[in-house]
Order: structure tokens, then C-alpha cells, then sequence
């Protein structure tokens, strides 16, 4: 469904992404771990195309079709939805108001504001005033309504209390995998590029590979659970020198 | 005989200052318009007026129906067309009536407002301009809004307007007024004082829908006269292209525990220019004031002024003006002042310009809309936030208005 191929991206004139290759297929969910400021942040907000990532070399293709040009609008049309680690604030947008020209379907909208409990937001400006959780919340909010076919996720879990990630990672795990159990998934399920710095939402969904990016580029990849056991264990330092080897690089 | 002396007097003042420019704006030949019918029927019902008056009274926001309202007036060119008042202990009547019928109001008359400021008001004085007199007598609480309309009909017309409003004690009222222009009318000019007195503890709520055309100019010159602890929203929106509008409302918050607020939302078109300004002059202790501008210019200019002058202890005030430029050709000037005279008070501002964020624009092109939904739905929310505060059933109409005006031009 997604295919990076040797991206270099460059932000406010410095080279971020050096060469970052990975792929998402159709019904699957892949996460992405790194430290701070290796880039993967980068890396969704460029697949989703926003203005100030330049891309200076590789491609992005969705379903086949070369995206790495095209507007934001076109990419979120074709079935890309991204949760940004910091959107910005909207003044004078209520939060209703939002979902309801993304949904078209009002009674969804209040629906799905019920089951993340944003229903007493949905009169309050977009993202002004939120906290992080509520933030998380009003994004997965948004995409429900959007309803994408590849969700780009970015760091699901961060800034958001432990009340709140019961409900965040469940309202994940339903937009992922839909109501169908594990293993079934398949061609049916949504595609996504989950980010995790922690690696807490793996306790909600079902990841099937995992990607660690240090310093632009992908150092390695593999089952996502044993990733993070090594990168619990040893840290993401150890992870740099990268002898984990656990499968080669992509 | 005062009355007459005080006539004389500022007759002589007036005629004195017949080509004084104004302060602000470009100057305006009134030589080249003529003045404007004072003789057009009276209807008793706004219902009876033709369907393209009524259609021109609803894109200002005022209802032929009358529905929903407390009380009606309409002016065209120079001519009272109905004066009708719906609420008990609220007069809506003419103004050259009311002074006929109360000898009190020359109290009033002219005392806000000087002749001889400008020649806009030396003009307006010396044609003995009418127009709205609305008085809420004491303790009056009406909650549905008097509605009165300004309507432009004749080509080459300055249209002069004398509009007084008292609000007595304990007293609550809202005025809307539409301002329109009848199809067709290419050029003319607006002329309009407003003197609005309100008196202890009471509180006037006044919106303003400036939706004149293409060729015409606008000078309204008004004061405001505030009471202790009184009230007093002003709500000014002008979506439409309009040749050239200067306007500066001056508040003056002369009892102690005063408070004023101005919400303004406007949009200069290509070819327009709007010289808006708000002024408050806080001279009772402890009086506040709230200033909020939020215009876009999609081609014309914007003058965003605000003044805020601080005489009395504890005074407090907030104005806060943004600008958008949308596309190219338009400018945005703001400038905020604040003046203290003494040390015990705080008043702040805040001023930007500039153009529509971006990274917004993209956020909710990534929720799939496109980018010309994406800038309607952010420059809807930046106007939002002028109007912000409003009672509901006033922001509805509001909200009415600019979907009719639309957003075409951006
Ligand atoms: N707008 C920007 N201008 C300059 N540098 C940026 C900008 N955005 C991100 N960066 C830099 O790019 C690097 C990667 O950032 P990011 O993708 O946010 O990392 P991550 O999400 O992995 O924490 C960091 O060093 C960060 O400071
Ligand atoms: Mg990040």
C-alpha cells in the first residue's frame, strides 16, 4: 500500500531524512521507534505532503501511483490520514464544526465523540487549550470521521494520562483493526504507520513489523515486540551502534 | 430663549467649518452630491414596501417581516419610511418628531457630537438632518432588538442622518442597523450622527451591518456618553466591497465602573478602503474597555485604528487587532494607541498583520478538504473570534449575514 524508496528530505535547509526505505502493506500495522529528533516525525509529515519538507531524492508510492508531488488535499483523498504530534491550533473552528465538513455524516460524529469522551469539546476551538490527551483524542476524533485507509500515527500514547490511554489505544486498535480478531485481518484491515517512542500502544494493537530510525535513516527492522524488548534493555544508544541484527536492514 | 442662542451659535460654528477636512480619510468634494428626497410615502407595515426594498432591508439584516423584532425604522435617502415601536417603554419615532415632543431632548441634541468637527457633521447640522430617535425609559429590559435601516435609493445623493439613542437608568436594549444601498445606485455618499447616551447602570447593545456598494462613501461620526456602570457592545461588520468608509466611534466612559466593548469584522475589497477606527476615553474610575478588530483585505485597505485614553485609577483595557492579507494588492495598516494620564491603570494591546497561516491551511487539507474550503473554513473562524462574546440571537444574524454576503471575492 506504502512504499518509501530512498527518501532524503530536507527541513529548513538541513538534511533530516538520509535515505529512509521502508513499505506498509495493505491490512497491515507497522511501527516505527527512533529517539527524539531522528526524524520520524519527518517522515509522516512528509508522506502526508506538508509544505517545508522538501523531498530531494527517492519517491513515495501509495496503491502504485508516484504521491511524492502531489497536494496535501489529493494524498488525504486517495485515503491517507495523518494524527500530527503538534497540530496547530485553529481559533474560531469548533471542533464540531470540523468534523462535521470531514465526516459529512452528523451522526457519526457525535457518535464517535461519545466513545472518546470528546463530546463536551466538540463546541470548543480546535486544539486551543487542549491538553496533550485531548489533543490524541481529537485527532483520532478527526480521522474516525475521515475514515483513511493508512493511518499515519504519531506517537499515539505521548503526554496522555493513564485514564485517557485505555481510551486512546482502544479507539487505535478499533480504527485499525476494525472488530475482526488478529490474524484475520488481512487485505480487509486499514494500513498504518504507527510512531512510538515509548512503544506503549503495543499493548493496544496488533503490530506486525518494526522499523527504529536513528539519525535519518533506517537502521533496522523486524518483529516489533522483540525491537522494543532490545531497545528497553539496551537503550536507544546501543541501538545506534545497531549490532542487533535481528534482521537485516530494509 | 437659550435654545435659540445655542442654535445660533452653532449654526455659526457649522457654517464656519463647511470645508473643514476630517481628520482622517480622503476628503470628499460635497459640492458634486445633492441632498437626498425628503418626501418618499410612509408605510405602515415594512411588509408593504416593494419586494426589491424588502430584499435590500433582509442583505442588511433588517426583516420586512418584523418579526422577532421590538421595534422598526427606516430611512431612505432623507425620508422617515416607518418608525414603529412593538415594546412598552420604548419609543422609536423620528427624530424631528421627538423634539417637537419633548422639549427635554435638546439636551441631547448635538451634544455629543460637535458641528463644527468636520465638514461631514457641519453639513449634517446645517440640513437639519432626521433621522432615529430610540428611547428604552427606566428599568426597560427588552430583550428582541429595535431594527432600523439606512437605505441609499437616489443616484448622486448625500444622505445625511441624525440618530440619538438614549437608554435611561436600569434600562437594557439592543439596536441593529443595516445600512444598504438600493440596486443600481452607483454613487453617493452616507453622512451619519449618532449621539447615544446611556445612563446609570443601563446597557446598549449596538450592531452596525455596513452593506453599502461599490461607489459609496461613508462617514459616520458618533459618540457614545456613558453613565456610571453602564454598558455599552458595539458590534460593527461591513463583508461588502464599498468605496471608501472613515469612521471613529468615540466612547466616553464618564461615571465610574463603566464598560465598552467593540467587536468590528470587516473586509476591504479591490478598490476599497476602510478607515476604521474605536476610540475610548475612560474617565470614571475603575471603567473598562475591550477593543477586537478582525478585518482581511482580499485587494482593498485597511486602517485599523484604536485608542484607548486612561484618565481615572484602575482603569483596565484590552485591544487587540488582526489583519489578514489574502491574495495580493492589499494592505493593512494597524495602529494601536493608549494614552494614561495617570498612574494607577493597565491597559495592553496586541496587533498583527499578515497573511493566513499555512501550516493551518494544510492541517485541514490533510482532513481532505480542499484549499480554497480549507481558507473559507479558517477565515470564517478568524472573523468568528470578532464577533465572539455577542448574545446568540444576535450572532445568528450575524452569522446570516456573511453567509449571504459569502466569501466570493476571497
Ligand atoms: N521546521 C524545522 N526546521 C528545522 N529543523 C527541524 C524542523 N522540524 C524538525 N527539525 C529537526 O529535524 C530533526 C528531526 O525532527 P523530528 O522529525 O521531529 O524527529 P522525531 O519525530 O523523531 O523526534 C530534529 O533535529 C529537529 O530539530
Ligand atoms: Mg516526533
Amino acid at each position: 500500500m506504502l512504499e518509501i524508496e530512498d527518501l532524503h528530505v530536507e527541513v529548513g535547509g538541513r538534511r533530516i531524512l538520509k535515505g529512509v526505505s521502508l513499505s506498509v502493506l495493505a491490512g497491515y500495522t507497522n511501527v516505527l521507534f527512533g529517539p527524539n529528533g531522528s526524524g520520524k516525525s519527518t517522515l509522516l509529515m512528509t508522506i502526508m505532503g506538508f509544505s517545508g519538507y522538501k523531498v530531494t531524492h527517492g519517491r513515495i508510492l501509495f496503491n502504485g501511483e508516484d504521491i511524492t508531488q502531489m497536494p496535501v488535499t489529493e494524498r488525504a483523498k486517495r485515503g491517507i490520514g495523518i494524527m500530527m504530534q503538534r497540530p496547530p491550533n485553529l481559533v474560531g473552528v469548533s471542533l464540531e464544526n470540523l468534523v462535521k465538513v470531514t465526516s459529512k455524516d452528523k451522526a457519526l460524529a457525535s457518535g464517535a465523540a461519545q466513545g472518546l469522551d470528546m463530546a463536551r469539546f466538540l463546541e470548543r476551538d480546535v486544539n486551543v487549550g487542549f491538553s496533550g490527551g485531548e489533543i490524541k483524542r481529537s485527532e483520532l476524533l478527526q480521522l474516525e470521521a475521515q475514515n483513511p485507509c493508512l493511518y499515519l500515527l504519531d506517537e499515539p500514547e505521548s503526554g496522555v494520562d493513564l485514564v485517557s490511554i485505555e481510551r486512546v489505544g482502544s479507539k487505535v486498535r478499533e480504527l485499525l483493526h476494525g472488530t475482526s480478531c488478529a490474524g484475520r485481518r488481512g487485505r480487509a484491515g486499514k494500513a498504518a504507520l504507527v510512531i512510538t517512542h515509548t512503544g506503549q500502544i503495543l499493548d493496544y494493537i496488533e503490530a506486525d513489523r518494526g522499523y527504529v530510525m536513528c539519525n535519518g535513516t533506517v537502521m533496522c527492522s523486524g518483529n516489533p515486540r522483540e525491537l522494543l524488548q532490545e531497545i528497553s534493555k539496551m537503550g536507544y544508544e546501543e541501538c545506534i551502534k545497531c549490532k542487533l541484527k535481528l534482521t537485516t536492514v530494509n | 430663549m437659550q435654545a435659540e442662542a445655542d442654535h445660533r451659535e452653532l449654526k455659526r460654528k457649522a457654517e464656519a467649518a463647511r470645508e473643514k477636512k476630517a481628520a482622517f480619510g480622503e476628503d470628499i468634494d460635497l459640492e458634486t452630491f445633492r441632498s437626498g428626497s425628503k418626501d418618499l410615502e410612509r408605510v405602515k407595515r415594512l411588509a408593504e414596501l416593494d419586494e426589491e426594498e424588502k430584499r435590500t432591508l433582509l442583505q442588511a439584516g433588517v426583516l420586512p417581516t418584523e418579526e422577532g423584532r421590538s421595534g422598526s425604522f427606516v430611512l431612505m435617502d432623507e425620508s422617515v419610511v416607518h418608525a414603529s415601536s412593538k415594546a412598552q417603554g420604548v419609543e422609536v419615532m423620528p427624530l424631528k418628531d421627538a423634539l417637537k415632543v419633548h422639549e427635554w431632548l435638546k439636551d441631547y441634541y448635538w451634544k455629543g457630537v460637535s458641528p463644527e468637527a468636520d465638514k461631514f457633521t457641519a453639513r449634517t447640522y446645517l440640513e437639519g438632518a432626521d433621522g432615529y430617535f430610540i428611547h428604552a425609559l427606566p428599568g426597560t429590559k427588552v430583550s428582541a432588538p429595535v431594527q432600523t435601516c439606512l437605505m441609499l435609493k437616489g443616484k448622486g445623493v448625500a444622505q445625511s442622518v441624525h440618530n440619538i439613542v438614549i437608554v435611561e437608568e436600569g434600562a437594557e436594549l439592543d439596536v441593529m442597523t443595516g445600512c444598504s444601498t438600493s440596486k443600481g445606485v452607483e454613487r453617493a455618499l452616507h453622512l451619519g450622527i449618532s449621539e447615544f447616551y446611556i445612563k446609570k447602570g443601563a446597557k446598549l447593545t449596538f450592531t452596525m451591518i455596513h452593506n453599502w456598494s461599490e461607489q459609496i462613501g461613508v462617514r459616520p461620526r458618533t459618540v457614545i456618553v456613558q453613565e456610571e456602570g453602564s454598558t455599552f457592545i458595539n458590534n460593527y461588520v461591513a463583508l461588502r466591497p464599498v468605496k471608501s468608509i472613515q469612521t471613529y466611534p468615540t466612547a466616553r466612559l464618564e461615571g465610574p465602573g463603566c464598560f465598552a466593548r467593540f467587536n468590528s469584522v470587516a473586509i476591504a475589497h479591490p478598490g476599497s478602503e476602510l478607515d476604521l477606527g474605536t476610540r475610548a476615553v475612560l474617565s470614571g474610575e475603575g471603567s473598562r474597555c475591550e477593543m477586537i478588530s478582525r478585518t482581511i483585505a482580499t485587494g482593498g485597505k485597511v486602517i485599523a485604528r484604536g485608542q484607548m485614553v486612561g484618565k481615572a485609577r484602575n482603569v483596565r483595557g484590552h485591544l487587540e487587532c488582526r489583519g489578514l492579507i489574502l491574495g495580493e494588492g492589499g494592505v493593512q495598516i494597524a495602529i494601536p494607541e493608549l494614552e494614561a494620564y495617570v498612574p494607577d491603570l493597565e491597559m495592553t494591546h496586541e496587533a498583527a498583520v499578515g497573511k493566513i497561516a499555512q501550516d493551518q491551511v494544510e492541517y485541514l487539507m490533510a482532513r481532505g478538504l480542499s484549499e480554497e474550503e480549507a481558507v473559507g473554513i479558517i477565515v470564517r473562524g478568524f472573523l468568528e473570534v470578532g464577533i465572539r462574546g455577542l448574545p446568540e440571537n444576535l450572532k445568528r444574524e450575524i452569522d446570516a449575514t456573511m453567509e449571504r454576503t459569502d466569501m466570493r471575492a476571497i
